[in-house]
C-alpha cells in the first residue's frame, strides 16, 4: 500500500531522514530555477506540503463531515452527488419579446431556473424614453413597468419555476413579477427565486450598477424589503451577499471573501436592530461571488468563507437553526481574466474556473462566454458555456465525490492560511466600525483599488503570465472571434413607440395617488417602502417613476470614487 | 511652445449608462504617475458634461472608458465636440468594442481604440503622443493667416 503516512508516524528518525533528503534533493536539482511564489491574495506558496502543515495530528483532524458544522467540506451530507449545482445562465437582451423567446428556448432545452437581466438603463432607474436609445437592451432586456415583465415571462409558470433577477433595489422587477404572478393567480407564497445582488454596499462599492439612492436610503430600503419578503413571499431570497462586483474591481480573493462575509454580518446586524429574528432571516441570505483563474486559491477562498460563516452565524449572531448558517452560494467565472487575443483560449479558461467553483462547493454556476471580452456574449458563445458545465459534470465525473480536494496537504494549509488572511481584513473592517462605516468612509474601495494597480503592475511587467497577451502572442487573432449581436433597432423603436402610447393611456389620478403612497411609505419610519414599491407597480407606475420618486424622498447619493 | 517638454491634460471618464470602472481608475492613476494633468469624473457622464469639461478644462485628450456598450454613443459625443469648436482634442476609447464597430468609431473620428490587453506604458505613451498632435493642431490653427 502506497497510503501516504505522516512522517511522525514513522519511525523517528527514519521519516526525518526522509524528508531530508527531498530536501537536499530539491535544493540540489532546481537550482537557479527555484523562485518565491506568492498567491494573488499574498499568502506564500511552498513547493510541497506535507502533513506537518497541518496543525493537528492528522489530516482528518477538525475536518469533520459534509453537512456538519463548521461546513468546510459542503454545507450538505450528500453536496454535487446528491443534487448537482443550479445551472443558472444570466439571459436579458432586447425586447420582452425578445427576452421571452430566448428563454423558452432555455427551458425546453432542459434549464430549471429563470434568470434575468435588466438593460444598464433599468439598473440606473431610468425609462427607455430618457436614455440614449442606441444603448436600449444592448446589455440586458428593457423592462420598465408590470405588462413588460409579463411579457417577459409568457408561458412561464413563475409559481413552479425558480426566478433569479438581477434586480437591485428597490426591486422594481420583483414588484412587477409578484403583480403579474397575483394577476395570473399565482399566490405569493408560491414564487421563488432571489432577488441577486440586492447588496447595495457592493454596488456603492465597486461596480456602480444602480439608480444613486443615497446610502442611508439604500439600507432601508433592503431591509423593508427582508422585512416584507419574510412576510409575503417566504420562498425568496431577498438578501444576496455580493463579492463578485468587488473582486472584479481588483478585490483579492481573501479580500473579496472578507469585505463579503463583513457585508453579510452588517446586514444581519441591521436587520437584528430591526427585531427580527437572526433564525428568521438567515436561511434567506446567499452568497455569489467571482472565480478567478488562481486554481487552488479559489477553492481555499470558498472553503475558508463557508466555515467562517458558520461559526458568524452561530457565535456572532446568534442563529441557533443550521439552516442559518449555511453558507449557499452561487459563483460566476471572472470577465475581467478573459482576453479579446486568441479569444478560444477563454474556453479553457472558464473550464478552469468553474472547476475550482465545483471544487470549492457552490450550489450554483454561471460560465461566461468566451467572446466576453470583445461583445456581448453571442447565442454561440453562450451555449459553448452550457456546455463546458455538462461536460465537467456529465463527461468528467466531478459530481461523483463530495469534497474531492479535501485531505489534499496543500489544500488543507491553503484554507487555514487563507480563512487566517480573511479574518485580518474583516478585524480592518471591524475596527473602521464595520462594513457600512468603511465603505462610507472610502477605506474598501481604496483597498480595491491598491489591489487592482497592484494585479495591472504584474501583468505588465509579465511576472502574471497572461498566455496570447503578455506571452506566447499570435498574430491570427481576429480570425476567431464572432460577430455581435446587436437588439433589432425596427423593433426597439416599436418598443419605444407602444411604450409612449401605453404612458399617455394611463390615468394621471392614479398615477398621483401611486407617487404619493410611495412618498408616504419612506416618509414614515414604520412604513415599508418595498410594499409601497410593489402597490406603485400594481398602479401602473414605471421604473423611473419609482425609483426617482423614492431618490426625491431618501436622498441622492453618489459612489465615492478613489483613484 | 516646446512639444517636447509638455504636461499633456487628459480627461479621463466614463458616458452613458454604465458604472464600472475598474479600468477608468487605473488608466487615470497611470496617467497622473506618468506625469499628465488628469481631470477625473465618476461614471455616467452626459455627453454635454464632458464637452463642457473638456472646454473649461482646456484637455488634450478625452479618454472614454466603455465595458459594457456605451461606446454606441461615441459617435454623438464626436460630433458634440466638432460643434463646440473642440475638433483639435484628441478622443480615445478603451475597453470592450468589438471589430466592426471600432471602425464605426475611427470613422466618426475616435484616433485609438485601446483593448484589453493593453499595458500601461502602451496607454500613456500614446496618450501623451495624442496631446502633442492636438498642441500642433491647435497651433496650426492659429498661426493661419
Amino acid at each position: 500500500m502506497n497510503k501516504p503516512v505522516a512522517p511522525r508516524l514513522l519511525g523517528d528518525s527514519a521519516a526525518a531522514d526522509a524528508r531530508q533528503r527531498w530536501e537536499d534533493e530539491y535544493r540540489a536539482t532546481i537550482g537557479d530555477a527555484e523562485r518565491e511564489a506568492v498567491n494573488v491574495s499574498g499568502v506564500p506558496i511552498k513547493p510541497l506540503y506535507t502533513a506537518d502543515d497541518r496543525a493537528g495530528s492528522g489530516v482528518d483532524d477538525g475536518l469533520g463531515y459534509p453537512g456538519q458544522p463548521d461546513y468546510t467540506r459542503g454545507i450538505y451530507a450528500t453536496m454535487h452527488r446528491g443534487r448537482t449545482w443550479t445551472q443558472r445562465q444570466l439571459v436579458g437582451l432586447g425586447t420582452p419579446a425578445d427576452y421571452n423567446e430566448r428563454l423558452l428556448g432555455l427551458l425546453e432545452r432542459g434549464a430549471t431556473a429563470v434568470s434575468l437581466i435588466p438593460c444598464n438603463s433599468v439598473y440606473r432607474g431610468y425609462d427607455m424614453d430618457s436614455v440614449e436609445p442606441e444603448l436600449l437592451g444592448t446589455c440586458g432586456v428593457v423592462v420598465n413597468h408590470v405588462e413588460h415583465m409579463d411579457r417577459c415571462l409568457r408561458d412561464v409558470d413563475v409559481g413552479r419555476i425558480s426566478c433569479a433577477m438581477n434586480d437591485p433595489s428597490p426591486f422594481t422587477l420583483l414588484a412587477f413579477m409578484l403583480v403579474a404572478a397575483e394577476r395570473r393567480g399565482i399566490a405569493w407564497k408560491d414564487v421563488s427565486g432571489t432577488s441577486n445582488q440586492s447588496d447595495y454596499l457592493s454596488h456603492y462599492v465597486a461596480n456602480h450598477m444602480f439608480y444613486r439612492l443615497a446610502l442611508p436610503g439604500a439600507r432601508r430600503v433592503l431591509m423593508d424589503h427582508i422585512a416584507w419578503c419574510r412576510e409575503f413571499a417566504p420562498r425568496w431570497n431577498p438578501m444576496s451577499v455580493v463579492g463578485q462586483h468587488m473582486q472584479q474591481a481588483g478585490a483579492t480573493p481573501a479580500e473579496a471573501m472578507a469585505f463579503t462575509l463583513s457585508s453579510a454580518v452588517q446586514n444581519a446586524e441591521d436587520c437584528r436592530e430591526r427585531g427580527m429574528d437572526p433564525d428568521e432571516f438567515l436561511p434567506r441570505f446567499t452568497f455569489f461571488f467571482d472565480i478567478s483563474m488562481s486554481f487552488f486559491e479559489e477553492v481555499a477562498k470558498f472553503r475558508a468563507g463557508r466555515r467562517i460563516w458558520a461559526r458568524l452565524a452561530r457565535e456572532r449572531l446568534g442563529a441557533k437553526d443550521p439552516r442559518s448558517w449555511r453558507f449557499k452560494f452561487h459563483a460566476q467565472t471572472s470577465g475581467v481574466d478573459l482576453t479579446r487575443q486568441q479569444p478560444l483560449n477563454n474556453i479553457a479558461r472558464v473550464a478552469a474556473q468553474a472547476m475550482a467553483g465545483i471544487f470549492g462547493g457552490l450550489q450554483s454556476l454561471h460560465t461566461d462566454a468566451y467572446d466576453e471580452a470583445y461583445a456581448t456574449p453571442s447565442e454561440a458563445g453562450a451555449r459553448i458555456a452550457v456546455a463546458t458545465q455538462n461536460i465537467l459534470r456529465e463527461e468528467a465525473h466531478l459530481t461523483d465525490v463530495i469534497d474531492p480536494l479535501g485531505g489534499s496537504f496543500y489544500v488543507e494549509a491553503l484554507t487555514d492560511a487563507m480563512e487566517e488572511k480573511i479574518l485580518a481584513i474583516m478585524k480592518t473592517v471591524d475596527e473602521a466600525g464595520g462594513m457600512y462605516k468603511a465603505v462610507e468612509s472610502g477605506l474598501v474601495q481604496r483597498m480595491i483599488g491598491a489591489s487592482a494597480m497592484r494585479f495591472q503592475n504584474r501583468v505588465d511587467a509579465s511576472e502574471q503570465v497572461v498566455v496570447g497577451v503578455n506571452k506566447y502572442r499570435a498574430d491570427d487573432e481576429a480570425v476567431s472571434r464572432t460577430a455581435v449581436e446587436r437588439p433589432d433597432p425596427e423593433q426597439m423603436r416599436r418598443h419605444l413607440a407602444d411604450f409612449a402610447a401605453w404612458k399617455s393611456a394611463r390615468s394621471t389620478a392614479g398615477v398621483e395617488r401611486a407617487l404619493d403612497a410611495l412618498t408616504r411609505s419612506a416618509e414614515s419610519p414604520r412604513g415599508n417602502v418595498f410594499g409601497a414599491v410593489v402597490d406603485a407597480a400594481r398602479a401602473g407606475l414605471t421604473n423611473e417613476e419609482i425609483c426617482g420618486r423614492l431618490r426625491r424622498d431618501l436622498g441622492f447619493g453618489q459612489p465615492l470614487v478613489v483613484v | 511652445m516646446n512639444l517636447d517638454n509638455f504636461r499633456p491634460r487628459v480627461l479621463v471618464t466614463k458616458i452613458g449608462l454604465d458604472g464600472h470602472d475598474r479600468g477608468s481608475r487605473i488608466v487615470a492613476a497611470a496617467c497622473r504617475d506618468a506625469g499628465m494633468e488628469v481631470i477625473y469624473t465618476p461614471p455616467w457622464q452626459s455627453i454635454a458634461a464632458v464637452v463642457k469639461l473638456a472646454l473649461e478644462e482646456d484637455v488634450d485628450v478625452v479618454g472614454i472608458s466603455s465595458l459594457a456598450t456605451d461606446h454606441l454613443i461615441v459617435p454623438k459625443l464626436m460630433t458634440a465636440m466638432r460643434e463646440a469648436r473642440l475638433g483639435h482634442v484628441r478622443v480615445v476609447v478603451g475597453g470592450i468594442v468589438p471589430d466592426h464597430e471600432e471602425a464605426l468609431l475611427k470613422h466618426a473620428g475616435v484616433r485609438e481604440v485601446f483593448h484589453p490587453g493593453s499595458t500601461m506604458d502602451d496607454i500613456t505613451t500614446r496618450m501623451r503622443e495624442y496631446a502633442r498632435e492636438a498642441r500642433r493642431a491647435v497651433a496650426a490653427e492659429e498661426n493661419r493667416p
